[in-house]
């Protein structure tokens, strides 16, 4: 593993690069937990100070410190990436090896399940979940919902690994050797998907993270807990702009950038790593 | 006997040869991820096929016998490397050496002069196109030739080989595996090249199909008058097809002989055994096996690679490499038992 | 007289393509034989690509239900078994013996899983302690010429082609399973290991009284250790008989072409 990670580092400027971004992110991620300022109050330091060297990131309208805020909301948003991903590669693992191994009537069900997911119009749905539930939309609700949205695509490719494996010789010998289908699927064919898993964990972070975003700037979701779209909107709503409070909006923008070249650049990375073709390519062997 | 209709004179010795492989030595080097290690897969071969021969190279997997025709026909990359020896072909008067040949004198070489057949023939025709197109692709510029005479030509090759012309309007996955590796010989011989290399060009075949091929390619070889290097773990085709055997054993030369010679009278252990254990039908006399596994080739034993399976083992065997030397005319061996230890 | 294995007309079609292009296969057709209880054989089912033998290998597996017909295993019909504790009950009985020892093992975990397995889920009674599955896992090595020390801890690319076969032919024996059905169990393994699993199955019919089915396209082995044979072609049977009497003097013309078809090597 540890050379795995050392030669990637190496021979892949792309992975380095986004490992590296990552890193920075885990580092605002620890920072944020000592902040000096609770994340919800407001008028605690004096409000629209440009950046200095007291407030680098300076301060906003509502009297918060513009970079206190921001560490707070990466955690967030970053926590909440994790949540759904971390969720829904568990729904799309299960139904996946599933659906590929055991095959037939298992396989037309599940799959028909996954196909109407698919095709389910996301964003409405999810406004529509924002005015039934209301007050009730709060951060985890949001997690589950889009966890449950986001599993059907890599569900599918999944799918399509697993019925390779099925036919493979060593999974007759698994059978006659007694194993459990929960076994064979757990412990023979769950470290052939890993890789895929990985490279889709970065996708659907991405997806989930901008979600969110867009779901927080319009006032989709509970505004009390800071993230990186609560803080867009928030600028928003005191005209940070217009006001020349620009440090407000470039903050959470800067920050939502570099997230997503550095999961894109994981993601890509771990694609070429799938691929030993391309990884011995970028070797010079 | 079905197998004596294949037969033919073995070619004369005495005729400058086509080929001339002086030892070639060619290693896998690998270092990445996390991995450090040469894999020795032709280690101090030195062979010479003469014009209108058939020279079959036999071997377990892994003996490096793939890598050595990839060597010879200079398909080398890497983590692949030459790291020493020569490999010289003579084409129309002229010595090549395939190592000082620019890439784009080996392809001018290539087809024109020399060309391969290998095991899967659906590599070589593109699946989605006719096999007409494969011809045009490969055989066509080194040809030389007008289209009009050029298809002309393709025709009457093909009507030698008793293919119905109708298969170049054909698409690959149209033609029975058979039919598909028979086009595939057409292909490689359409411009009567005079060194042919055969990898395991029968093995995927069934028996009744595999028979064909073989009565084909040896029809082919005996009319073009060209030289095979001709690959088969099989010791039973390389009786029916190859005038002269090589046995490689573990990325080196241990035996070579002509087949007959090979078949009644070989002298190394190992080639005794591969042929003492072929079963035969009509003959239930109990076959042995050898004791042991082959050796790997990235952590060779000491001395004869052979030594820890080999039922004649001396001590010296472990410590030196017997050299390939000639025990009688045109039978050359590597093995202490056979040459007598060096003192 | 009693039977292990009887299979009775047995066919099978495969269904092709979609709702338009629906075209079917046959890939066995009308296929009977049996194997007698009191006397453990080795029939070979010889055949080239396509004429059914491994769909056949696959149904005696209970792998595939046939189309049509029977196949009787100790009187029961394999088809009909549906529960887990029946398709165990089975496993322990029949076992197989895959193509390629290669990959028959996953190639991401040690081969001794499979044996431990094997001895763990199968065999009852005498107590399922650690000492007792190792010593019953080892007591199967011994069978094939393996050691449990051999093979312990090791992953599928540290063993050769024959070392693999044979660990696999030991985790098909751990059971003590009457019937073993090997499809081209010899194919993939290198000629100067090849004899050893051959002749290994001659010695389990004689020790063990074993009955073994062994599919192969190899009229030789076939005829140099089985005691019956079968002869395919595009799914059905078309010659039978004592192994050696069939390809000494085969009748059908097909058998005859398979039999020239042989490449020989004699040099006199």
């Amino acid at each position: 593993m540890f050379t795995i990670v050392r030669d990637l580092i190496r021979y892949n400027i792309e992975f380095a690069v986004g490992l590296f971004i990552l890193l920075l992110l885990i580092a605002a991620v620890v920072l944020s937990f000592f902040s000096p300022y609770p994340a919800a109050d407001i008028y605690v330091v004096p409000p629209d100070l440009p950046p200095d060297a007291e407030f680098w990131l300076g301060t906003t309208s509502r009297g918060q410190d513009t970079f206190w805020q921001l560490m707070i909301g990466l955690r967030n948003t970053l926590g909440f990436g994790v949540g759904v991903a971390f969720l829904s590669r568990i729904l799309s693992l299960v139904v996946g090896l599933t659906a590929g191994y055991a095959g037939g009537r298992t396989d037309r069900v599940l799959m028909a399940i996954n196909d109407s997911v698919m095709v389910i119009p996301q964003f409405p749905i999810l406004v529509l979940f924002y005015f039934v539930l209301k007050d009730d939309m709060n951060w985890l609700m949001l997690v589950l919902i889009l966890s449950a949205l986001g599993w059907a695509y890599d569900a599918r490719l999944i799918r399509s690994i697993a019925m390779s494996l099925r036919t493979r010789p060593f999974t007759t010998q698994s059978v006659y050797s007694g194993m459990s289908m929960r076994k064979i699927l757990v412990e023979e064919h769950l470290p052939y998907v890993m890789p895929v898993v990985f490279a889709t964990t970065m996708n659907n972070m991405i997806w989930s993270i901008g979600m969110e975003i867009t779901l927080s700037v319009l006032g989709f979701t509970d505004v009390d807990t800071p993230t990186m779209g609560q803080m867009i909107y928030w600028a928003n709503s005191h005209s940070a702009l217009i006001s020349g409070i620009w440090w407000w909006v470039a903050a959470p923008v800067g920050a939502i950038v570099i997230l997503f070249i550095g999961l894109f650049l994981l993601s890509m990375s771990m694609n070429e790593y799938i691929d030993p073709r391309s990884r011995l390519n970028r070797m010079g062997v | 006997m079905p197998t004596a209709v294949l037969q033919t004179p073995p070619a004369p010795a005495a005729a400058e040869p086509v080929l001339v492989v002086d030892r070639l030595r060619a290693y896998y080097r690998t270092h990445a991820f996390g991995l450090d290690r040469d894999i020795r897969a032709v280690d101090d071969i030195s062979l010479t096929v003469a014009p209108g021969e058939v020279y079959g190279i036999a071997g377990e997997s892994s003996s490096g016998k793939t890598t050595l025709i990839k060597t010879i026909v200079g398909a080398i990359r890497p983590p692949l490397a030459v790291v020493g020896g020569s490999v010289r072909f003579r084409f129309g008067g002229e010595i090549r050496d395939i190592y000082a040949l620019t890439p784009a004198e080996l392809q001018t070489i290539r087809w024109r002069h020399l060309s391969c057949i290998l095991q899967g023939s659906m590599n070589v025709l593109n699946p989605v196109r006719q096999i007409r197109h494969s011809f045009q692709d490969f055989a066509f510029p080194h040809m030389g030739l007008k289209p009009a005479a050029f298809w002309q030509a393709v025709r009457a090759h093909l009507a030698r080989l008793d293919l119905d012309p109708a298969v170049l309007d054909s698409y690959p996955h149209q033609l029975s595996g058979g039919m598909r590796q028979r086009t595939t010989i057409a292909l490689a011989t359409v411009c009567t090249p005079e060194f042919i290399v055969a990898d395991e060009p029968t093995t995927a075949l069934d028996v009744i199909v595999q028979r064909d091929v073989l009565t084909m390619l040896r029809d082919i070889q005996r009319r073009l008058g060209s030289s095979f290097l001709f690959v088969t773990h099989d010791m039973s085709v390389h009786a029916t097809v190859s005038d002269r055997v090589g046995i490689v054993y573990a990325g080196r030369l241990v035996e070579e002989a002509e087949t007959p010679t090979l078949f009644r009278g070989a002298l190394h252990p190992y080639t005794q055994h591969l042929v003492a254990s072929l079963p035969r039908i009509g003959d239930t006399t109990r076959r042995a096996s050898l004791p042991g596994r082959p050796p790997s080739l990235a952590d060779p034993p000491s001395g004869c690679r052979f030594h820890p399976r080999c039922p004649l083992a001396m001590d010296v065997c472990r410590e030196k490499v017997p050299a390939l030397v000639e025990a009688a005319p045109r039978h050359r061996v590597a093995c202490f038992a056979v040459s007598g230890a060096p003192s | 007289m009693s039977l292990i294995l009887d299979v009775d007309h047995v066919g099978k079609t495969f269904v092709q393509g979609g709702l338009l292009s629906r075209r079917e296969v046959e890939a066995v057709r009308d296929v009977s034989f049996s194997l007698d209880a009191e006397r453990p054989e080795i029939l070979s089912v010889v055949g080239e690509s396509g004429s059914g033998k491994s769909t056949l290998a696959a149904m005696v597996l209970g792998r595939l239900v046939p189309t049509r017909g029977r196949i009787l295993f100790e009187g029961g019909d394999v088809a009909a078994i549906r529960s887990r504790a029946g398709r165990r009950a089975f496993m322990a009985r029949v076992q197989p013996v895959l193509q390629n020892p290669f990959e028959a093992f996953n190639p991401l975990k040690r081969v001794d899983r499979y044996l431990f397995a094997t001895a763990a889920n199968f065999v009852v009674g005498g107590g399922r302690t650690r000492a007792a599955i190792e010593e019953r896992v080892d007591r199967a090595l011994v069978e094939v010429g393996l050691t449990l020390a051999e093979v312990r801890g090791r992953f599928p690319h540290e063993l050769s082609g024959g070392q693999l076969q044979r660990t696999a032919i030991a985790r098909a024996l751990i059971p003590e399973p009457r019937l073993l059905v090997a499809d081209e169990p010899v194919s993939m393994v290198d000629a100067s290991l090849r004899m050893a699993i051959v002749n290994l199955f001659g010695a389990l019919r004689d020790r063990l009284g074993l009955s073994i089915i062994y599919i192969t396209h190899d009229l030789a082995t076939a005829y140099y250790i089985s005691d019956r044979i079968l002869i395919m072609r595009k799914g059905e049977v078309v010659e039978r008989g004592a192994a050696r009497a069939v390809l000494d003097n085969p009748q059908h013309p097909y058998s005859i072409a398979l039999k020239q078809a042989v490449l020989t090597p004699d040099f006199g």
